[in-house]
């Protein structure tokens, strides 16, 4: 919302010392945020009021010329013509006796373009007559401005009647103070925070003439979306009448363009008191006014030239022929103000702020008017509004009042039962009582402090104070926050993180410390990634939920793995020159259950928020929810198919679980170096090299490889507190063997065989070789196994030592056909 | 050599005379001197010391000499080899410590070549939840955590955004399947607190980091994906001021001893009263604030950094939750962190937060 400054002064007496930005400081000081102060113009030396005298019209020229005698007031005349000035002019819209704008010679106007005394069209100019656009006031460049006469004198320094040099905030508001979005709703906060009387241009009904004739009658159909609405008919209106240079400027300084004199008032006092007003061409009107709500089919094209479908749920005003505008939002074409407008309806009207919201949403369409019903419109405003606006009609644009129709339901005023001292025990200090109740009085507060509690009457302006913790709020805020004292509250005694949040941790740390870098990608996924994965058609990994407003068409999934989020992290690395890059990821994935469909349900339960939900209710809110287990995923550029596994296996151990790998064929792996996680009976993840398909889908490195696991359930079956081994320190015996088994016998199989048969002295066994070649049969492979023995009370013999190891070789040649080499 | 002998008396010995056992002594010590390295010593040491050396032959002839004489002869004879054998000692000391010093300068290597390993990091934005935590892990708080996809009604009901609430449509918040499933990815991590404040009874001091979600369009300084910490206390008699004083300690933590912030007011529907968190420049300190000369970048030169949205919860929230507002107070705050890593680490683009690139996270190492 912009302010101007000087508009605020219409109602506070902010002290002439007082800067643009010493204002905003006083709003920053009471909780609003100024995002910038402007001064309006970028005019330099001198601007006075001059009066035209006489005019010479001069014909020897292309076009049309002015010389014309401008009485300028005794101080600013011509040393040889004392109180005038002779000036050439092109303009043609003003006639002897006109009060104009004069910039004197060596003043600078916009665009850096100083004024000087010269010679032109035979005549001495000594000096400019200005129009608005000349001063930077804005866009009308039809002629030079001319003030209402009588209202300045010549020789009248021009800056403050033309509001240059003016202030002007600009300030954001928060979405609970709808009051703030008017230069009365501002003024009043200025005049709290310094301390200063407020005039509230609210308080007095403007006085208008006795009506004459029959106003255009209406009704509200639907007294709970508009419980006041307030015609106000006008005849005898001028619609050439231009729009006074004040309103002009005024409206021009809070960033609205001119556009008819009717028009500009109506955002005139929007401005000025916060009540949108529309205006109807009352001959456009057939019959009478009446709220109501659409009906199936209608159809309303607004003033922005769209032609809107209307929904049952939108509130019209409309007349006998049909919907005239879309109550609170934006009026309809068909009964616009024309150039022919004689007759003039001002429309003030309480609307519903949820009402106005949805509409609003509805249509996507946001305006001045709908902001403020949304935000809560005073609604004592209607009548105030639109008589001020009928005296604008009046004064400026030679209407004649016809008279007022409206409707009205008697508001509730909102009563709060409010302790004095609630705000001291909010902020934890104390306020004193008297300064207290000023505040409240000063926000417009009817305050009965006989009662105890107090009894206050919140003003029609805010509809967000409906509540003790409400006044709290405002009576801590005015008096600063600056000053509530701090404070550490103790906790009581906690017990640190939970065993699964430090495992968490400590799997980020272990493939950190491996050499892979951490990335954090997008959740979403698209179809084509699905695809080039290679997935089958009915893996459960497709089964996605499916965003309703996804960030891109082309992704509209949550992800249900997090490799293709990696994949496109790890091409950006490689593409960027990092040919060894190694990522990894920590993230939830979702995991919607068959009954939990992509697109949602479309009734899902709303528990009352006026107690804690049963809970049955919030069981029924879980149900709503994928599954979404936390995974770790991991892709490496120039890895080997077994660092992928390894890194897993590792991780696992480092968390105290022990888990097994089986050969696989899982999309989007290589079928033949593809290993599934085994976790008790349980597969919990997958690693190797990503099949040459899918690398070629993705534009990932020839023989990328990647792991991906559900990371919670390795954390669920972490052993936190491993038990000590016994460190027994008899001496060790070291034996190698080397078994030949077909290719097609995996190793881990042959390693737990010979572990189990060389019995309780074997203390470990390593692979530490897989050789094929010409020293094994054709389709064989040789295992070679690092074996280390030891008993924990005695050194072994020789003969014992053999024992074991011959168990071992004899088990897997029996199980695997294995073969000492 | 000694000449055989002519008589036995001892003083006719020659060898055996002070002056020539002198004279042998000299002769060891002088080629131990000469000896330029440990084979050469050997040689000195065989050729002065051993079965034909000088005073091996001259001790030979001890045994010849009358009784009388042999004791005083042998004395002079084992003074003699006793200096020799220590002259020997300290020379073979000397050559070792050089072949050993001569050893070392040829097993030199140059230092300088050794370049680190290619390291691995983690994401600072995950780095930076675990700092927050450790900050209020040591005031006694738990790590509340919740689901990223998340009920319309805990993310939005029972924190008192009213269903007409603007944030409430598909221009801020994605909605997962339609708009009326009542399952939205969440747009802060206050969820967390309903959850915690549905599961606990107070007394509740909890911090909820986490990942959350807007339809703002990523540039530099918007992600729809972003991070946020929240904390949350309910407890009896909790103020304002335990909002302010926990805040500063929080800065403090952060951004150094002594950094302290101010609120300004604000509204947010869970919280009331309201306020917008400012962090005190803990770089210039406000020193730059009306100072062209020491202009503050971090800051602008206002003094103040916008850090987050705090207030009392309001007791609508509450009664949402179970609890009964006249006997419990509580507050609330949350900040985001991409932004403050922006700050504190000079980070100008959201971008880097976002694409995965292995210099950004190898950067922060394996913590914040
Ligand atoms: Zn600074």
């Amino acid at each position: 919302m912009k302010v101007p400054v000087s508009w605020l002064r219409d109602y506070v007496a902010i002290p002439e010392s007082l800067s643009g930005r010493d204002v905003a400081e006083l709003l920053v000081g009471v909780g609003f945020e100024v995002e910038g102060v402007e001064t309006v113009g970028d005019v330099r030396g001198a601007l006075v009021v001059g009066r035209v005298q006489s005019i010479e019209e001069l014909t020897d020229f292309k076009k049309p010329i002015r010389f014309c005698q401008v009485e300028v007031g005794s101080s600013n005349g011509h040393v040889d013509t004392p109180g005038i000035r002779g000036i050439i002019c092109g303009a043609r819209n003003f006639a002897e006796g006109d009060l104009v704008i004069i910039a004197l010679p060596g003043t600078t106007l916009p665009g850096d373009f100083t004024i000087g005394t010269r010679e032109t069209y035979g005549r001495i100019s000594d000096g400019m007559i200005c129009s608005q656009r000349e001063l930077g006031l804005g866009d009308d460049h039809d002629g030079i401005m001319i003030l209402p006469a009588g209202s300045a004198a010549p020789g009248d320094d021009a800056f403050p009647i033309l509001g240059l040099g003016d202030e002007v905030l600009d300030i954001a508001v928060t979405p609970d103070r709808g009051y703030a979005l008017s230069i009365r709703g501002i003024a009043r906060e200025v005049a709290i925070a310094q301390g200063i009387a407020f005039t509230d241009p609210a308080d007095a009904l403007p006085e208008l003439p006795e009506s004459n004739g029959t106003p255009v009658d209406v009704d509200s159909e639907d007294r709970a979306a508009c419980d006041l609405i307030v015609l106000r008919t006008l005849e005898n209106f001028n619609p050439a009448a231009p729009t006074p240079d004040f309103i002009k400027s005024r409206l021009a300084a809070v960033g609205v363009r001119s556009i008819s004199f009717a028009v500009d008032v109506t955002n005139y006092v929007m401005f000025e008191l916060g009540q949108p007003l529309h205006a109807f061409d009352a001959d456009k009107i057939t019959g009478k006014i009446r709220v109501r709500r659409a009906v199936a089919g209608e159809k309303l094209e607004t003033l922005d030239h769209v032609v809107r479908e209307l929904s049952t749920e939108d509130l019209l005003i409309a007349d006998d022929s049909g919907a005239l505008s879309l109550a609170g939002i934006m009026g309809g074409l068909t009964s616009e103000i024309s150039e022919t407008t004689t007759r003039v309806v001002i429309e003030a009207a309480h609307f519903d702020a949820v009402d106005s919201a949805k509409s609003s949403r509805r249509h996507k369409l946001s305006s001045e008017a709908s902001r403020r019903f949304e935000r809560g419109v005073d609604r004592m405003l209607p009548p105030v509004a639109s008589a001020r606006a009928a005296e604008l009609l009046i004064q400026y644009g030679g209407a004649t009042y016809v008279g007022l129709a409206g409707v009205e339901t008697a508001p509730d005023l909102v009563h709060v039962s409010f302790d004095p001292e609630h705000p001291g025990r909010v902020a934890g200090r104390s306020y004193d009582v008297a300064a207290t109740k000023a505040t409240l009085v000063a926000l417009g507060c009817h305050v009965d402090d006989a009662k105890s509690p107090w009894d206050v009457r919140v003003p029609t302006w805010r509809p967000d104070l409906s509540a003790s913790i409400d006044l709290v709020e405002e009576v801590i805020r005015i008096d600063g926050y600056n000053n509530v004292p701090t404070r550490l509250p103790v906790a009581p005694k906690g017990a640190g993180y939970t065993a699964k949040q430090k495992l968490m941790r400590r799997s980020g740390l272990f493939l950190a410390g491996r050499g892979l870098a951490e990335v954090r990608n997008y959740p979403f996924m698209g179809q084509s990634e699905f695809d080039n994965l290679e997935l089958a058609s009915d893996a459960t990994r497709r089964h996605a939920l499916k965003l309703a407003n996804p960030l891109s068409d082309e992704q509209p999934f949550m992800r249900t793995t997090l490799l293709p989020g990696l994949f496109a992290a790890l091409t950006r690395n490689t593409s960027r020159g990092f040919n060894d890059a190694a990522i990894f990821e920590i993230a939830s994935v979702s995991l919607p259950t068959p009954a939990q469909p992509a697109t949602g349900i479309t009734n899902p339960p709303r528990p009352s928020v006026n107690g804690r939900p049963s809970e049955g209710d919030i069981a029924q809110l879980e149900a709503l929810l994928p599954a979404q287990p936390t995974y770790v995923a991991g892709v490496l550029a120039s890895g080997a198919w077994s660092d992928a596994i390894e890194l897993v296996v590792s991780l696992a151990s480092e968390l105290g679980v022990e888990v097994s790998v089986r050969a696989a064929d899982v999309a989007p792996w290589h079928p033949g170096r593809c290993a599934q996680v085994v976790l008790g009976d349980r597969v919990i993840g997958t690693a190797g090299e990503i099949a040459p398909r899918v690398n070629e889908n993705f534009g990932l490195p020839k023989r990328t490889v990647a792991f991906e696991v559900d990371l919670d359930a390795l954390v669920l079956h972490a052993n936190v507190t491993p038990s000590a081994p016994r460190i027994w320190t008899f001496p060790i015996a070291k034996e190698d063997i080397a078994l030949v088994v077909a290719k097609n016998v995996a190793a881990s199989d042959v390693l737990d065989t010979v572990r189990v048969a060389a019995g309780e002295l074997l203390e470990d066994i390593r692979l530490f070789d897989v050789y094929e070649g010409a020293q094994v049969p054709e389709g064989h492979k040789s295992l070679a196994f690092a074996l280390r023995f030891r008993a924990a009370d005695r050194t072994l013999s020789a003969e014992e030592v053999a024992s074991a190891r011959q168990a071992g070789i004899e088990a897997a040649a029996a199980k695997f056909g294995a073969s000492l080499r | 050599m000694s000449a055989p002998n002519k008589s036995f008396d001892p003083v006719e010995v020659t060898t055996l005379s002070p002056e020539a056992l002198a004279g042998f002594v000299q002769e060891a010590i002088a080629a131990f001197a000469a000896a330029s390295n440990l084979e050469e010593l050997k040689e000195a040491r065989l050729a002065h010391t051993g079965d034909r050396s000088s005073l091996a032959l001259a001790n030979r002839e001890v045994g010849a000499l009358p009784p009388a004489a042999k004791a005083d002869a042998g004395k002079r004879i084992g003074q003699a080899r006793g200096e020799v054998n220590q002259a020997l000692e300290s020379r073979t000391a000397e050559l070792e410590a050089a072949r050993d010093a001569a050893l070392l300068i040829e097993e030199s290597v140059d230092v300088t070549t050794v370049m680190p390993a290619t390291r691995g990091g983690r994401h600072p934005l995950t780095t930076i939840q675990e700092q927050v935590a450790d900050v209020f892990i040591a005031l006694g708080y738990r790590v509340a955590e919740g689901p990223e996809i998340e009920a319309e009604w805990l993310n939005f009901d029972a924190l008192n955004i009213a269903p007409n609430h603007p944030a409430r449509t598909m221009q801020d918040t994605f909605f997962v399947g339609n708009e009326d499933s009542g399952v939205v990815l969440r747009t802060h991590t206050s969820p967390v607190q309903i959850r915690s404040m549905l599961t606990q009874e107070p007394p509740i001091y909890v911090i909820c980091p986490g990942r959350v979600f807007r339809t703002d369009e990523l540039d530099a300084t918007h992600s729809p994906v972003f991070h946020q910490v929240e904390a949350l206390v309910i407890d009896k008699g909790i103020t304002m001021a335990d909002l302010k004083g926990t805040l500063d300690h929080f800065a403090s933590a952060m951004f150094g001893e002594g950094i302290v912030t101010r609120l300004r007011p604000s509204y947010f529907p869970f919280t009331e009263p309201s306020a917008e968190v400012d962090l005190q420049c803990f770089v210039c300190r406000g020193a730059s604030i009306d100072n062209p000369e020491a202009a503050c970048r971090t800051c602008r030169s206002e003094g103040w950094i916008e850090w987050g949205g705090c207030g009392m919860v309001n007791p609508k929230v509450l009664i949402a939750c179970g609890i009964d507002p006249e006997e419990f107070t509580g507050f609330a705050f949350g900040m985001g962190l991409e932004r403050t890593l922006m700050f504190r680490h000079g980070i100008t683009d959201m971008r880097d937060m976002v694409e995965g690139d292995v210099r950004f996270t190898r950067a922060f190492g394996l913590g914040v």
